[in-house]
């Protein structure tokens, strides 16, 4: 699994249409849906794996720079 | 800023797109743009070419050389970019019923032509834009606006199609996995001739709602748990195989090129002079 620590998941909510599919296949359980809206709920959980960014249709959410 | 990667090859002014929520195309024009940036192509040195419907917007999101043709004629308007200029990699993205209904007979005769384009076909079953009519790849039985009591017609197999038709490359990928996408454009892009990448993406808006096949995370999950790569289907016997979608690198197998071929006959011929 790729861990890269300077990385950082990072939202840009204005571009999130609430698919959850971030959510559903995030392996720790890190994210959530609020308001419609991706909602990072624990990340000390993340392990940067990317699998997020790597399924977000609308390219929403991303490992970027700390 | 968004990630490094949409901000390197997507037209930021054009964003966010106006693909609905859950729906594939984003995923597959991604693992494109990965591919692209795996292989260290110039953006200069890519044109990408699109027809009509939903996949075909992306041309107008990415930042290549790119042109949005009209239906069904992605393949004809790239043949002629080709032609002109055979160093372009030219990519050609199109949607099942762009690709293999109004443009089916380009793609036959293109596959025929073995000429070096890479076609990404996003394959979701109906024809979204204009509000969920069947397509050439709506399973037999499955509703759609236009059959509200169940398709009747059989499907395209359109990997099987295209082998028929001569394409030198061809494999299928779903959007479960993009990793698996990239690849195949890779290589697709990497094969002189004619490349076919069928992806298949999910419409949770209209196939997804008149079939019941619930949101974009069930239809993602469905395509997690019912694909299977080549080597475990012929494994399986006729009833476990029903329902499965076979993915991976169907056929891999060089020919002359139709350019290069082109090309030869030009200098043969200024010799003859």
């Amino acid at each position: 699994m790729p861990t890269n620590t300077e990385k950082v998941v990072t939202v840009n909510l204005e571009w999130c249409k609430g698919c959850g599919i971030c959510v559903a296949f995030c392996p720790k359980d890190v994210l959530d849906l609020k308001d419609e809206k991706i909602h990072i709920k624990n990340i000390n959980a993340c392990i940067k794996c990317g699998q997020c960014e790597l399924r977000c249709p609308d390219y929403a959410i991303w490992l970027g720079d700390r | 800023m968004p990630s490094q990667l949409v901000n390197d090859y997507f037209r930021q002014e054009n964003l966010p797109h106006i693909w609905c929520s859950g729906c594939g195309n984003g995923i597959v024009t991604r693992a494109i743009v990965k591919a692209i940036d795996s292989l260290g192509l110039k953006k200069d040195d890519v044109c990408v070419v699109s027809g009509i419907g939903c996949s075909s917007r992306a041309s107008g999101y990415l930042d290549f050389n790119t042109i949005h043709t009209t239906h069904g004629r992605a393949l004809a308007f790239a043949t002629g970019i080709k032609l002109a200029n055979p160093k372009l990699n030219v990519i050609v993205i199109s949607g099942d019923g762009d690709a293999s209904a109004i443009g089916g007979n380009h793609l036959i005769h293109a596959s025929r032509r073995n000429i070096d384009i890479t076609t990404i076909v996003y394959n979701n079953n109906i024809y979204g834009m204009t509000g969920g009519q069947y397509s050439p790849t709506t399973p037999c039985g499955d509703k759609a606006t236009t059959a509200p009591y169940g398709n009747l017609d059989n499907t395209f197999d359109l990997c099987d199609l295209v082998k028929g038709a001569g394409a030198t490359y061809i494999a299928r990928s779903t959007i479960y996995s993009p990793n698996m996408i990239q690849k195949q454009v890779e290589n697709g892009i990497k094969n002189k001739g004619f490349s076919l990448i069928e992806t298949i993406t999910s419409c949770p808006t209209y196939y997804g709602r008149k079939n019941k096949k619930g949101d974009a995370v069930q239809m993602l999950t469905y395509l997690r748990d019912h694909s299977i790569n080549t080597v475990a289907y012929n494994k399986l016997s006729d009833e476990e195989r029903e329902g499965k979608i076979v993915v991976g690198e169907f056929h891999n197998s060089p020919k002359p090129e139709f350019t290069q071929l082109y090309d030869e006959l030009i200098k043969s011929m200024a010799k003859e002079d």
